[in-house]
């Protein structure tokens, strides 16, 4: 792509379309047709819209209220920095983001190594496992949210009830899960949702492994739990990583587990940014300002990303370092 | 050399998330004989989903696509529809609350015309205060489908067990030491239901009521925000200690729905709610307390009355391609041959009431709802929209202020209340919040 002309003397200077260099201009382009077609579709569906929300957050606009729109400049930004909400909501979204993909990454990683060895019925474990992955969310928070939490008939208060019944008391302690541990709630449920997605990329760079270094640290006499300490954990560094930032990406935007099982409540003790947005689109209406929070959040994840990426992560480097 | 088993998985993983996330989809326009009805998910709107089919439809051949939605949930995509003019909706349930707002906003089409050329659907049968809530500048703007005020619904063979009895006209004092006597009266029994749900029109209908009763209101006539005063303070902190001391399981995510169930399943012996909720507990298919149920009046401290008025209504949107076939539904939807077939296919209890007077005369009728009927009428004509405290207010309204802004008010201020409930925070602190908040919408009205 460079189209440097001026270059220093003694340099190599190439011609367009020298018999050495590049093929001309025209040969570039169609070879690079075939490709078009996805570069508008995506621009079209990815950047122009990010245009739109960038117009939208300049604008004072009230759905309720026809024909009051207004250019408002950067006063909903203003307002985005300035509402306690929207702070509470960003610290909620950390808490439960790195609390889901902790948690999820750890039981993945125990799953995965179990699953790594042979047993019969080791198809069937797997396919059970991943099961909860491919339920969708909503359903899944549904389930968890009266199946399991209701404190009238869920089946942790049913389970505490018989057992309760099995020292001879009347009834169980009637927990109400959702209202005395709303965040813990949502997490439970989304790690048994993210779990098998962790448990698969690891189990993936587990079965990666050579064979030839673990019979060799075997002959070697190292422990097991050596060997995975030593050999397979550095190895299964970029998967989890991997597994890491995918789940990141992903668990930042959960909507369906929040709207479904707290509203975000009580109060705003589970109000995530994604669900503070849609607050302030479908229920305050203030489209300019759910824009800005929009604009706000997206570069504010580019920024941590990017910033995480760099320091930590060895996925994007050129050198892996062997 | 690792890399490629590396983006391998991650083009994969990508692949299976994005995969999950393309479920849903909307249905289609259809031609002509078909309308799209969006509604709210009470009892009554699950019945004529049910009964739709086989009379509506083979009667006049137009097909009719039901979507149901919980209340909340409702508001959202009933206003983004209508608002934005969307047009995928012919028709939708709204309340008495947003019929004023949205019709000065030119968004919803008249029923009048409709209605005066169908001399069988005897508008002049309609109760006065419910066609009045949602009439504009004299036009209808929304058909009701039903029409309700609020009212304690009680267990007579509980109360009757632990020796309570209560008046017809209960103050909420003497609601409160009966809660507080039947509270366990039965294993997981608790003393009585109240909505506890964040939402305007959840926790903030009944809510405002008591809010009314005990002297409180959100705004003054000149737009003072009152959130923070004392009356309203002690109003909510009266129902707060209420629901944690002998409310329902889970009170903080308890709305109509749970209450209705925890209700018709014995787990509580009162409930403080909708009239059109005596419908579903005295129909023995699905409940199992019919009958045994005891009704009183709204119960008040500072005024002589304290229920409200609601009615869920018909309404179209401008944009819709089928008003014909639409109006044609909704006034079958509203009319006496409909709580007739109500009342044959699935029980007279059943009948979407409290719009007609005739609907109480029935002798069907008043032969199921001799307990609860006489009382629902009255709550309903008896209601006062334009004088519901004990002060001037600057809109129509009981348990609502009728306001754009008010929405996204009730709903902020509910959240933290409901917060309350479940033991985090103060009274105090959830209205001083509340008061900022209310502040700031008042100032767009003060002049």
């Amino acid at each position: 792509m460079t189209t440097t002309v001026s270059t220093p003397s003694g340099a190599r200077h190439r011609e367009p379309g020298a018999a050495t260099g590049r093929p001309p201009a025209r040969d570039r382009w169609v070879r690079r047709a075939p490709l078009l077609p996805a570069l508008v579709f995506l621009i079209v569906v990815t950047q122009v819209p990010f245009l739109v929300t960038l117009v939208i957050s300049s604008l004072h606009w009230n759905v309720l209220r026809p024909g009051e729109r207004s250019f408002a400049g950067l006063s909903n930004y203003g307002t985005v920095f300035t509402d306690n909400r929207l702070r509470a909501a960003v610290i909620n979204t950390v808490v439960l983001t790195a609390s889901v993909v902790v948690v999820s990454v750890l039981v993945g990683l125990a799953l995965a190594v179990l699953l790594d060895r042979r047993f019969p019925g080791r198809g069937l474990a797997r396919t059970l496992l991943i099961a909860p992955f491919l339920v969708m969310p909503v359903a899944a928070a549904l389930i968890w949210k009266h199946a399991i939490y209701n404190p009238t008939y869920g089946l942790l208060n049913g389970s505490l009830t018989w057992v309760w019944e099995l020292f001879g008391a009347d009834s169980g302690p009637s927990v109400d899960w959702i209202s005395s541990m709303p965040m813990t709630a949502v997490v439970v449920s989304l790690v048994w949702q993210w779990t098998p997605f962790m448990m698969l990329i690891l189990l993936a760079g587990l079965q990666a492994q050579p064979g030839d270094v673990l019979e060799a640290a075997k002959v070697d006499g190292a422990s097991p739990l050596k060997t995975f300490r030593f050999i397979t954990l550095p190895h299964l560094r970029q998967y989890l990583e991997l597994s890491a930032l995918l789940g990141s990406i992903y668990i930042l935007q959960t909507f369906d587990a929040v709207f479904t099982i707290t509203q975000g409540g009580p109060g705003t003790a589970t109000t995530n940014l994604p669900y503070e947005i849609y607050l302030t689109m479908f229920r305050k209406y203030e489209y300019g300002e759910a824009a800005a929070a929009g604009v706000v959040v997206v570069i504010g994840t580019i920024v941590v990303a990017t910033f995480a990426l760099r320091v930590f992560s060895s996925l994007f480097r050129e050198e892996v370092g062997r | 050399m690792v890399r490629r088993p590396v983006l391998a998985v991650a083009v994969g993983a990508v692949l299976v998330a994005s995969g999950c996330a393309g479920a849903g989809g909307g249905g289609g326009d259809g031609d002509s004989q078909s309308i799209n009805v969006l509604m709210v998910g009470n009892p009554q709107m699950e019945d004529i989903q049910q009964l739709t089919a086989d009379s509506f439809t083979k009667d006049t051949g137009i097909k009719v696509n039901f979507t149901i939605l919980p209340e909340n949930e409702l508001r959202d995509k009933v206003t983004q529809e209508v608002a934005t003019g969307a047009g995928q909706y012919d028709l939708a349930t709204i309340g008495a609350y947003e019929a004023p707002i949205w019709a000065q906003n030119g968004w919803l089409a008249e029923f009048t015309s409709y209605v005066d050329k169908d001399s069988a659907f005897d508008k002049g049968d309609l109760i006065k205060p419910i066609v009045d809530s949602l009439t504009v500048d004299g036009k209808l703007m929304a058909v009701p489908f039903y029409g309700e005020s609020s009212f304690l619904m009680y267990r007579k063979d509980i109360l009757e067990s632990k020796g309570v009895t209560l008046p017809e006209r209960p103050t909420w004092q003497q609601v409160a030491d009966a809660a507080a006597k039947v509270d366990n009266a039965q294993p997981g029994m608790r003393g009585i239901c109240l909505r506890g749900l964040p939402g305007w029109g959840e926790m903030f209908a009944p809510l405002t009521t008591v809010v009314n009763t005990f002297g409180g209101t959100w705004f003054t006539k000149d737009w003072q925000a009152q959130v923070n005063s004392p009356q309203f303070t002690e109003a909510v902190q009266f129902y707060v200690d209420l629901v944690r001391k002998h409310g329902e399981a889970g009170a903080a995510q308890a709305g109509f729905t749970e209450c209705l169930n925890a209700m018709s399943q014995s787990k509580v012996a009162m409930w403080y709610d909708a009239t059109s909720a005596a419908g579903s507990l005295e129909d023995p298919k699905v409940s199992n307390v019919a009958g045994k149920i005891g009704y009183a009046y709204a119960p008040v401290k500072e005024t002589e009355s304290a229920g409200w008025l609601w009615t869920w209504a018909w309404t179209m949107p401008k944009t819709t391609k089928h008003a014909d076939a639409a109006a044609k539904f909704a006034l079958w939807a509203s009319s006496k041959e409909y709580e007739k077939l109500v009342g044959e296919k699935l029980g007279w209890a059943r009948v979407p009431s409290g719009k007609r007077v005739s609907t109480y005369s029935l002798p069907e009728y008043q032969e199921v709802s001799a307990a609860f009927g006489d009382i629902t009428l009255k709550s309903i004509e008896g209601a006062k929209p334009t004088d519901p405290g004990t002060q001037e207010r600057p809109t129509v309204g009981i348990q609502y202020v009728t306001i754009p802004e008010f929405a996204d008010l009730g709903t902020k201020v509910s959240q933290e209340i409901s917060a309350v409930i479940a033991g985090r925070g103060t009274v105090q602190a959830a209205l001083a919040d509340g008061q900022k908040l209310a502040e700031e919408v008042a100032k767009k009205y003060q002049k």
